[in-house]
């Protein structure tokens, strides 16, 4: 089976890198072992929060120069950095996910424990400050829903109060929840999305919230609206009386799934492949190039491309494999930024920067991975992947699985 | 993934992350079902400690897989489900249980008499009284049974089928023998048409209806005679039935503990025979200039987890005048006997739900789907008729010419 260009990944990396080349008129199929890590999204990208030795950034393009070599954003380059930037917006509106916040500047999410966190863009049910610390309303009534676990509203209250924000907690139990209410363990924030979905529950939740305000100026209420359309989160917004906002919520993310199921639909509708649950196996190679692929499904049917993707995330996706000897990339037995040393692979202190973070395939300056210290010259490695920078420490991952994502796809389109 | 695995419970891969529960059809629907993790990996931890904690509301589970293509962490959650109605469920299967999972036994015994008990199973007292008596829900229409099944059909045929230079092993399955033959008879003539001689096996039910259905050691005596009766033969034993397919390759050795090996390989879906052969240029194909059809694909649950859709795609793909749909992915809440079930049935039409209004909006000359069940429920649900795609394959090639291109005339 041939294709233009096969992924490997099926994440936010996969799925932006496959629908722009896809749209280009590329022939392309991605490869896809089980969901990714989107849903687990905050609900904002985060493109440059601090640099390495933790100075906040306030203006990511700004400071570029301050990344090391290997950090993916200096591959890319500051002139390419600056013109992706700002086709990141409109790529995504029009897979129907509008972006909210500036792109040359970061702004502030609100974290479920109430604290400002650097990010860069955010799905447009998350609300965005232009600093972390000062109050947003003077009072704030925190609501839940009766029984939902995964939304911690007096952590949420402390984080508030330590701003200047008065809050009151309250829990509204809807009858459309009883249902869900029956099984403690499934009344998580998609059950709750698809509930609100349709019908009449969404009413029966905003009478309720506006019944309950009297003297707050904010409603803050968790994301577990709009799973498969958003309408219902303006929906709310406009019905509740005050200002509304949403703050994330534990796993499953509701705007997570529902970003990645649009950048999913977005990709077939343009005609791309989805080979999803099945895993990528038995590459050949010919020289420094890969021939062609396996997957554990599609049996002795071979995969064959011009060019080769590698999007297959970090540990959490398996892209990365850790063995109590070694680190290894499953695949195609790639080059990585990884000491052999165990005793350097963690911090003993859980919140020091863990160096296992920056693991990942060592590539060229033009996203080619090394293998046996060759770049294999049809294959690129995109996303959480990548080695070289610590994305958790910097608050650059979601910036790194979009833009190396959109600078691959703009090298093979134009190769 | 098992192999990367340092424990030898798959479970304990599971790192709570519960994307799988936004992935289950049943906790959509139905809150007495604990959800695939609960059910899964979360309740092995206190199953293996003690028995006590099998929770009897496992039976929910459809074992449609759609958990395990989620799972990030290759956690195989429905096997681990099943196994463990296997070893802990204390529920006996009841009559009516007995009934549905004997697919090929109550062929046997409704053939002789196929009008008459579809005439009696099609009335409302009939239905009335299997709902009041057995718990079969009475919204239910029953496939028909077919006087005249496949097998003595082909009968007829089997001399001509040893003319041709290649052969294949076909297992028909239980609803192509009493209900659908004529999905058995397209699939011989595209064959022959590709230059191939089919050939049957002593074949028996795959056994899937008595797994969903707590009839183990049946099951699993079932799953040892395909595997010795296909060991008989070196053919590719084709099939045109998603889930037969998916559970003789896979249900056998994870769920049974049967051992395939020797044969799983060669258990191949007709549409990705046919692809295969087409991608290594070893057939090609012929269609007709004035076939016109509007179709809308449905993956059926376990055509997901084999992941070759693809190949039904790619095939379909290719008829000049075929207009495809596919559509979105999502269970149609029949899980073969599951939906017939009076406790299942609301629960198995709030599943259906949004892909039964999908296909009344796009409204289609027809759909197709691998998947028998998925077409009974289809049919039930929309009024608009279900094609296996091997059926719309025979209609649209033409079939002479593809003959002589790809056997020239030896053959006839």
């Amino acid at each position: 089976m041939r294709y233009d260009t096969l992924i490997i990944g099926g994440g936010l990396s996969g799925l932006v890198c496959g629908l722009q080349l896809q749209q280009a008129g590329r022939k392309t199929a991605i490869v896809s072992a089980g969901q990714n890590a989107m849903h687990f999204s905050s609900g904002a990208f985060g493109l440059l929060s601090r640099l390495e030795d933790g100075t906040p950034v306030d203006e990511p393009l700004t400071v570029l120069d301050k990344l090391g070599p290997d950090h993916p954003y200096t591959k890319i380059g500051p002139e390419k950095m600056a013109a992706l930037l700002h086709t990141v917006k409109p790529f995504f509106a029009q897979a129907g996910i509008p972006l909210a916040g500036e792109e040359s500047r970061n702004s502030f999410l609100i974290t479920p424990t109430g604290n400002g966190k650097r990010v860069w863009l955010a799905l447009d049910d998350m609300t965005l400050l232009p600093d972390g610390d000062s109050a947003f309303g003077s009072k704030a009534l925190i609501v839940n829903l009766k029984g939902y676990l995964d939304f911690n509203t007096s952590f949420l209250a402390e984080g508030l109060e330590r701003r200047g924000m008065k809050c009151r907690i309250e829990a509204v139990e809807l009858p459309e929840m009883n249902r869900l209410r029956s099984n403690p363990t499934e009344m998580r924030s998609v059950n709750i999305a698809r509930v609100m979905d349709g019908g009449e529950a969404w009413k029966h939740l905003v009478a309720a919230v506006n019944r309950l305000i009297t003297d707050e100026d904010t409603v803050i209420l968790p994301a577990v609206f709009g799973f498969a359309d958003g309408a219902v989160i303006q929906a709310i917004r406009e019905g509740i009386r005050v200002r509304t906002v949403f703050i994330g919520t534990m796993p499953p993310s509701v705007p997570g799934i529902r970003s990645q199921m649009r950048l999913k639909k977005a990709f077939e509708l343009a005609g791309g492949t989805m080979l999803l649950g099945d895993q990528a196996t038995a590459p050949v190679f010919r020289g420094s190039r890969l021939e062609s692929l396996g997957t554990v499904n599609l049996g002795e049917v071979r995969l064959e491309a011009d060019h080769y993707v590698m999007a297959t995330g970090s540990f959490f996706s398996k892209g990365l494999w850790a063995t109590p000897q070694r680190v290894e990339e499953p695949l195609l037995g790639l080059d990585l930024y990884a000491p052999e040393d165990r005793n350097r692979w963690y911090a003993t202190d859980f919140f020091a920067p863990q160096e296992y973070i920056a693991f990942g395939a060592r590539t060229d300056a033009g996203f080619h991975p090394l293998r046996g210290g060759q770049a294999l010259e049809n294959v690129y490695a995109i996303g959480s992947l990548l080695g070289g920078c610590n994305a958790v420490q910097m608050g650059c991952g979601a910036g790194i699985a979009i833009l190396t994502a959109l600078a691959v796809a703009d090298r093979i389109i134009n190769e | 993934m098992q192999e990367q695995n340092l424990s030898k419970n798959n479970f304990e891969q599971c790192i709570k992350c519960t994307i799988c529960t936004a992935y289950c059809p049943v906790v959509q629907v139905n809150p007495l079902y604990p959800g695939p993790k609960q059910a899964g990996p979360d309740g092995e931890r206190f199953r293996l400690r003690d028995p006590f904690f099998y929770d009897e509301n496992l039976k929910y589970c459809m074992n449609c897989k759609r958990c395990e293509n989620a799972c990030p962490s290759g956690v195989r959650i429905a096997d681990i489900i099943h196994t463990a109605r296997m070893k802990y469920s204390h529920h006996t299967p009841s009559l009516r249980d007995r009934i549905l999972a004997g697919t090929d036994f109550m062929g046997k015994v409704a053939r002789p008499v196929a009008p008459l008990v579809n005439a009696i199973v099609g009335t409302k007292a009939a239905k009335a009284g299997m709902d009041a008596f057995l718990g079969v829900d009475k919204h239910r229409t029953f496939p028909k049974y077919r006087f005249k099944g496949f097998e003595s059909w082909f009968r007829h045929k089997a001399p001509d089928q040893n003319r041709f230079p290649r052969q294949v092993a076909f297992f028909h399955g239980c609803s192509t023998e009493y209900q659908h033959p004529e999905v058995g008879k397209a699939f011989v003539r595209v064959m022959n048409a590709l230059g191939y001689g089919v050939q049957l096996l002593d074949e028996e039910c795959c056994g899937v209806a008595m797994i969903s259905n707590g009839l183990w050691k049946q099951a699993r005596a079932h799953a040892r005679h395909n595997v010795q009766a296909f060991e008989k033969t070196d053919l590719p034993i084709v099939t045109t039935a998603s889930t037969c397919t998916f559970t003789m390759r896979d249900e056998y050795p994870e769920i049974l503990g049967v051992d395939n090996k020797s044969v799983r390989d060669r258990i191949v879906l007709a549409e990705k025979f046919i692809f295969s052969l087409l991608d290594r240029g070893e057939v090609r194909l012929v269609f007709r200039k004035d076939f016109k059809a509007r179709v809308a694909y449905h993956i059926p649950c376990h055509m997901e987890k084999l992941g070759w859709s693809i190949f039904t795609r790619e095939l379909l793909g290719r008829i000049p005048g075929l207009d495809l749909t596919v559509l979105d992915s999502g269970c149609c809440g029949m899980a073969g006997t599951y939906g017939f079930k009076k406790e299942n049935y609301a629960y198995s039409q709030e599943i259906g739900r949004p892909l039964m209004e999908r296909i009344r909006l796009l409204d289609p000359d027809y759909v197709t789907s691998e998947c028998d069940t998925c077409k009974w429920q289809i049919e039930m649900s929309t009024g608009v008729s279900v094609r296996n795609p091997i059926l719309i394959l025979a209609d649209a090639l033409d079939l002479d010419a593809c003959r002589k291109i790809n056997c020239g005339t030896e053959a006839e």
